[in-house]
């Protein structure tokens, strides 16, 4: 690892501040950065603990109603917070889904959405990588990309945003407020991530020394409280990263679809929004030929960037489970296994 | 600035000045503090043999930097059993045969520790397991270890139900 200035600021202003060099970091719990650190794939020279700043770990209702959520609260935090996932049940099966229980201890919301891709030419340094060293190539596309993208992706870059956090925070019209030398501003998440299109390593809307201090949650985003659930293939029972997910958020009226929310993971360097399928669901009754359509629209775009074409039946087989596990209902406690394809619908285990 | 960091380990409070700010908690507790009952696996995050509980939470130390965990109560292996009298969670291991190598175990207790006090996986088997995913046990001990996890549960639960009346 290569050595560094520790920073510890005492205010957000004065992390921006220190933050603006070239070369400096924001750690928080470091869950991805240290490890980042470790493998010589992020070489930053100064660092910026914010983890000790106060007022970021915060869950707070909002007059308008909706719920903000500081930048340093924990995934386990959050997910454990009742009121939360009260409200907003896929956020909370969605991160318990992730990762494993220490590092959901740790890990914190605002480097939730900063964390960098899994794909195995990116953390491995004698690969061409054009995220980790632009202009050096991709070795992903000629080599093992069976996990890859499926969408957004371009031929510079093929990895994809491991988030599960971040797919039904998509969904539910999540913002993210950022401070910044010029002040506070905020940002649909949806359009936080960026794709890869001919600048891999740029990855998010961030300016350099931008922070991002909370996430946002609009109070229409409750309504779906009632029908709303994550679904994450792996490759083992847990603690692995999906090989594609879907969070289905829905509004259910006189046994009708009366507004739909849908967005992937696991398929592009971002959370992926299926609007088009959103709109085949509005008003419509809910069933197994209807699903198959919508995951048909959210699918539409997919285009295999490798070894990958499976990821596209699979990923609409993944949507029309988790429409129909949303419209069955919200379970009243997240099942044992989060997300799991390897629990029933009423979110009993199945195996033993 | 100088670098140091003051930590409460097993309840003894002591500042350390620090060399490098690059020393991970999992290197200072083992390098520095010769608490070398907790592991180093893969020291990426991805065995839990390294699991300690820091402000009462199980987190894994190879990932934590110990400059940043200044003013942080950290639990160890070491710090569990009062005396000669093991930590029910430990009892329990060594009932249900927990363990074969033992290397993973340290982390295996912490996190089991840790597990309980959430209170999130009750007397139910595949929550146990699935809160323990991220410890590996390269020998395969998991059958032991899930029924020594829910008879140390069962134990302190009843311990407690007896403290209050």
């Amino acid at each position: 690892m290569k050595t560094f200035d520790y920073v510890r600021p005492a205010t957000v202003r004065e992390a921006v501040a220190a933050a603006a060099e070239p070369g400096a970091a924001y750690l928080a719990a470091g869950t991805n950065l240290l490890d980042l650190m470790k493998g010589g794939i992020t070489r930053p020279s100064r660092l910026v603990d914010i983890s000790h700043l106060p007022n970021l770990d915060q869950i707070e209702e909002l007059p308008d109603g909706s719920v903000r959520v500081g930048a340093l609260v924990r995934n386990a935090e959050l997910a454990y917070d009742r009121n939360f996932a009260q409200r907003f049940p896929a956020v909370a099966e969605a991160l318990l889904s992730g990762a494993s229980a220490q590092l959901r201890n740790a890990a914190t919301v605002g480097g939730n959405l900063l964390q960098r891709t899994r794909c195995a030419y990116f953390y491995d340094v004698a690969s061409a990588c054009n995220k980790r060293e632009p202009g050096s190539g991709c070795d992903a596309r000629g080599g093992d990309n069976r996990l890859h993208a499926v969408m957004g992706w371009s031929e510079s870059c093929i990895a994809t945003h491991p988030s599960d956090f971040c797919v039904p925070l998509v969904a539910l019209d999540a913002v993210v407020e950022i401070e910044g030398k010029a002040g506070r501003r905020e940002i649909l998440l949806e359009t936080f991530h960026r794709l890869p299109a001919e600048a891999p390593d740029r990855e998010s809307m961030l300016e350099p020394g931008e922070m991002i201090v909370a996430v946002r949650l609009p109070a229409e985003a409750v309504r779906f409280a009632a029908h709303a659930r994550y679904l994450k293939v792996r490759e083992r029972t847990s603690f692995a990263f999906a090989v594609v997910s879907a969070a289905a958020a829905l509004r259910v009226e006189d046994d009708a679809i009366a507004e739909a929310r849908l967005a992937l993971g696991g398929v592009a360097m971002k959370p992926w929004r299926a609007r088009d399928a959103e709109l085949i669901l509005a008003g419509a009754q809910p069933g197994v030929s209807l699903f198959r359509r919508a995951a048909e629209a959210a699918l539409a775009e997919a285009k295999p960037s490798g070894d990958n074409a499976f990821k596209i039946e699979l990923a609409r087989r993944v949507v029309a489970r988790a429409l129909a596990l949303a419209t069955a209902g919200t379970p009243e406690r997240v099942p044992a296994l989060p997300a799991s394809p390897f629990a029933s619908f009423s979110g009993e285990v199945i195996h033993a | 600035m100088g670098l140091s960091t003051t930590l409460t380990v097993n309840g003894v409070t002591r500042t350390i000045q620090l060399d490098d700010p690059r020393v991970t908690l999992l290197d200072l507790l083992r390098e520095r503090l010769e608490l070398t009952g907790t592991k180093k696996g893969c020291d990426r995050g991805q065995c839990g043999a390294c699991t300690v509980i820091v402000d009462g939470r199980r987190i894994n130390s190879c990932l934590a930097l110990a400059i940043s965990h200044d003013g942080a109560h950290v639990l160890t292996i070491e710090g569990v059993a009062q005396g000669n009298r093991l930590h029910p969670v430990q009892a329990a291991f060594i009932a249900h045969d927990g363990l074969q190598c033992g290397f993973c175990t340290p982390g295996q207790i912490m996190s089991a520790i840790g597990l309980i006090q959430e209170g999130q996986a009750g007397d139910d088997p595949e929550r146990v397991r699935e809160g323990l995913s991220g410890n590996l046990c390269r020998c395969g001990a998991y059958q032991g270890i899930t029924e020594a996890v829910l008879e140390a549960q069962k134990a302190l639960a009843a311990a407690g139900r007896k403290e209050v009346a």
